[in-house]
């Protein structure tokens, strides 16, 4: 058969391009900060180029040689020579001529990352065209192995690059404790992983997948045939495990990465409300942040101490949060009921419009003169207490002294919470109501209903179903959740602005819902840490942050439109379509078997 | 015999056209009744007149003695109208049980916070909703069938899904839109076979739009004729063959001989003119 060379050189082309691009653009530059191996060359600039090339490898020679050894071998080999000469000509143009007018990011510091800090200008050119075409015939070879073996290897990869990546904040946590202080020392470096390190971080990881995917059916089975009695408690053992890893999380993780999941249970929470709405009901909601704002506008301007507080009259000091947190979901549910009601008969686009120009003008009148009087203005509500436990002293006194410190350690004598990090508990407390309540829902009727009405809303109002009420409940419900999760966002922060609910807000939880997995509860708080904890994690690349994002939604698309933990269903319907393993070349079944 | 639905005047305009016109037909109580004619006679139109799709510009739809006067779909099918549709519109992302558990929606009752609750009745109702879903699918003959995408579902059982969906929410008239478009002849056979007996065991009462002029012919006990959205002819099957009108209607005409009149049985569709 003719291999399609045109698609082996568009794949070269596109590799040689995507490394001009990330080169220019500065990443490269900047990524190199971080170090993925210690002692190596192989810092996190570099190995976003040679993922490159191994990923337009792997791609290569999976769709022109579909499974043939030698023309996968010899196409991946190609379209990484001319990935690697793109590659080498930019370094040539960069140090020939003067294009940093343009490109202000072609430095010489860059040309020294590109060329493997090499003195000599060829040895290093040689040294980058020679590491891309051999990542690319890596990553042909890797896409040409058995689904096992490339499932193992691509696993340990990956692990090396994250744990790398993360190398820094990963040694603060490990060495937070004595155990895990000879393991930090074991697996890193100064910068990065330490090459022993990396190469037991790659085989530990390879091997896990690998037991994983041998593994996984028999422990189902074996679950599944062990009597009753036994499989409950092993479910509820399970449950017990997580709940005490959950609790201890912050304390094993230490302040910084504690702060980091209360942003990741905030979306989660405000993820699980939209899931309802798009997954489920199949409302394509743009404006979902305005939600999140009514319910922190509600809580700041209950419980604030400050002159636009409403609390000096009513609410007893004490129970204010509590008091306020429940008003604030009504609000916000009354909110989503509300813009519901016109935008009814909408579909589709339309509805995404009318939901993007709602909270526009949820914003807009925060922001606006006009009410500064009530809500602040741009200057926000400011002064919000941290939430109190009443009674703090008297429930003190009751308790033996071990309780006693207990207590004290997340709340101060008069009842304040101490530390921003133990809003991670009531967030936990939140994610975890919103999660059962938003299970509970999707496995009943109401949530076969709104799945029908996503399916087909001309059948299912057909089918008795009401379509006002169905699409009411889903509004409400998910501001509800979006309203929660403003609440505890505003008395965490202690004060609200209106630029805290900008439009970037709505998109970053329809990113993590879709990226996620729509329609399912796992994949939103999978989405949430991928999308929102990652990125925190990274704070230097903060300025690359949306352009990976784009780059990741698109990628995620074209390549596994599910979602990282699709629903039960979609993954059904999925695999189906997918399993087909290509038949290999030359290697046709003869018709007449 | 009684009369469980009666169209009287029935008229549907879309801008200038007609595409149902004054059309009066009365439906027997657990009668097969089929509506036939050349394509764009105004059939699937009549269909979504009586199931509330389209609101009606002219005349009357009375079910069981109470007009269907502005009543929105979900409405009728709670008083015991269901229908299957003539391209399959299943929920195509859902498993055949649970296109049958919505069906059932006119008869649960249990509220959203019963569910989040865990409340023993809203339990109850759910079990006692998949056991009857399970017998529909036994019913229907897709036992063992039950936890498969619908859309990844034979063509046939999607057919048989359909209209097992649209009994879940137990209907007295159940409103069949070309059931066999698509069937080979044994799939046809099968078909005629089970709606004779949904009729016969589920005592519903069948309107059934159909091309395939031997299963009309041979399960229907009065058909109607539309052609450009009037009522040309009614009758018994027997009666039907003979009408010039219909004959003309399908061959045009001149076609009125006593030679071609035989073939008619056995034409399908021919265009109207």
């Amino acid at each position: 058969m003719t291999l399609n060379w045109k698609q082996v050189g568009q794949y070269g082309f596109i590799m040689g391009i995507a490394v001009w691009y990330v080169s220019l653009v500065g990443m490269v530059e900047t990524f190199d900060s971080r170090g993925i191996i210690d002692g190596t060359m192989l810092t996190l600039g570099r190995a976003l180029l040679l993922t490159i090339g191994l990923g337009m490898g792997y791609v290569t020679a999976w769709k022109v040689a579909k499974g043939n050894w030698a023309t996968g071998l010899i196409t991946s080999l190609i379209s990484g020579i001319i990935g690697g000469v793109m590659a080498a000509l930019l370094v040539i143009i960069i140090d020939t001529t003067n294009i940093r007018a343009m490109f202000v990011n072609a430095s010489p510091a860059l040309v020294e990352i590109l060329t493997f800090d090499q003195e000599s200008l060829a040895v290093g050119l040689m040294m980058l065209a020679g590491s891309l075409i051999a990542c690319s015939v890596a990553g042909g070879v890797i896409a040409l192995l058995p689904h096992l073996i490339r499932r193992a290897v691509i696993s340990g990869l990956l692990a090396v690059l994250l744990m790398g990546m993360l190398g820094e904040l990963l040694t603060v946590v490990l060495n937070r404790f004595d155990l895990t202080e000879a393991l930090a020392d074991f697996l890193y470096g100064r910068n990065g992983l330490s090459v022993i390190g990396a190469i037991s971080v790659f085989i530990f990881f390879a091997a896990v997948s690998t037991l994983w995917a041998t593994q996984k059916e028999k422990m189902q089975s074996g679950v599944e045939n062990l009597p009753a009695t036994q499989r409950r408690a092993l479910s509820w053992g399970l449950i017990v495990v997580s709940v005490l890893f959950l609790i201890l999380l912050p304390q094993a993780v230490g302040p910084y990465i504690s702060q980091i999941l209360v942003l990741v249970g905030l979306y989660a929470m405000m993820g699980l409300g939209l899931n309802i709405e798009i997954g489920l009901a199949g409302l394509l909601d743009l404006g979902f942040v305005g939600f999140f704002a009514i319910g922190a506008y509600t809580v700041a301007l209950m419980t604030t101490t400050g002159e636009l507080g409403v609390s000096g009259t009513a609410i007893a000091d004490y129970s204010n949060f509590w008091v306020a947190i429940p008003i604030a979901v009504a609000v916000s549910a009354f909110a989503g009921v509300f813009l519901g009601i016109p935008v009814l008969r909408m579909r589709g686009d339309y509805l995404a419009i009318v939901t993007l120009g709602f909270a526009e003008i949820i914003r807009i009148l925060v922001l606006s003169d006009f009410l500064r009087p009530i809500l602040g203005g741009a200057q926000g509500v400011l002064n919000i207490p941290k939430p109190a436990v009443a009674y703090v002293n008297q429930i003190a006194n009751q308790l033996p002294f071990y309780f006693q410190s207990v207590l004290f350690f997340f709340v101060s004598t008069d009842g304040r919470i101490k530390d921003p990090a133990h809003f991670y508990y009531i967030i936990l407390i939140g994610c975890t109501l919103i999660g059962f309540v938003a299970y509970r829902l999707q496995y009943a009727r109401i949530g076969r209903n709104w799945m029908a009405i996503r399916e087909d809303e001309d059948v299912a109002e057909a089918m008795g179903i009401n379509l006002i009420a169905s699409k009411l409940l889903a509004f409400g419900i998910g501001a509800a959740f979006a309203g929660l999760s403003g609440a505890i966002f505003a008395a965490q922060v202690g004060s609200v602005f209106p630029h805290s609910f900008g439009l970037i807000v709505s998109i970053n939880v329809v990113s993590l819902v879709i990226i996620g997995g729509s329609g399912s509860i796992p994949g939103v708080i999978v989405g949430s840490l991928v999308l929102v904890g990652l990125p925190e994690l990274l704070r230097e690349f903060a300025e690359y942050r949306l352009l990976i994002y784009g780059a990741l939604l698109i990628v995620m698309m074209l390549v596994r439109p599910e979602g990282l933990w699709p629903s039960d269903t979609v993954r059904r319907e999925m695999q189906s379509d997918e399993d087909v393993e290509p038949v290999p070349v030359g290697q046709t079944v003869p018709r007449s078997v | 015999m009684a009369s469980i639905l009666s169209a009287r005047g029935v008229t549907k305009r879309f801008g200038g056209l007609v595409a149902v016109d004054h059309v009066n037909v009365e439906i027997e109580e657990k009668s097969i009744h089929a509506v036939i004619g050349p394509n764009g006679a105004g059939k699937t139109t009549f269909f979504n007149c009586i199931t509330g799709f389209y609101p009606i510009n002219e005349g009357k739809v009375i079910f069981r003695g109470e007009p269907l006067v502005d009543i929105p779909p979900d409405q009728i099918t709670r008083r015991g109208i269901s229908r299957t549709y003539q391209n399959i519109r299943l929920f195509a992302n859902m498993t055949a049980i649970e296109n049958i558990l919505v069906g059932q929606e006119p008869h649960l009752k249990s509220p959203w916070f019963g569910a989040v609750l865990g409340l023993p009745a809203t339990r109850k109702e759910e079990e006692a909703a998949h056991e009857e879903a399970r017998r529909i699918i036994r019913f229907v003959g897709l036992q063992g069938r039950g936890d498969i995408l619908a859309k990844h579902m034979a063509y046939g059982d999607q057919r048989r899904l359909e209209i097992a969906r649209a009994l879940a929410s137990k209907p007295k008239l159940l409103l069949l839109d070309e059931p066999t478009a698509g069937m080979n002849p044994n799939e046809t056979a099968s078909l005629t076979h089970f709606i004779r007996q949904i009729r016969d065991e589920l005592g519903v009462t069948i309107i059934l739009i159909e091309h395939d002029m031997r299963l009309v012919m041979d399960i229907s006990e009065l058909i109607t004729v539309l052609d450009y959205g009037q009522k040309i002819a009614e009758g018994t099957p027997v009666e039907i063959q003979r009408n010039t009108k219909v004959i003309e209607a399908y061959l045009g005409r001149g076609a009125t001989n006593p030679t071609a009149e035989d073939d008619k049985a056995e034409q399908p569709e021919l265009p109207a003119t």
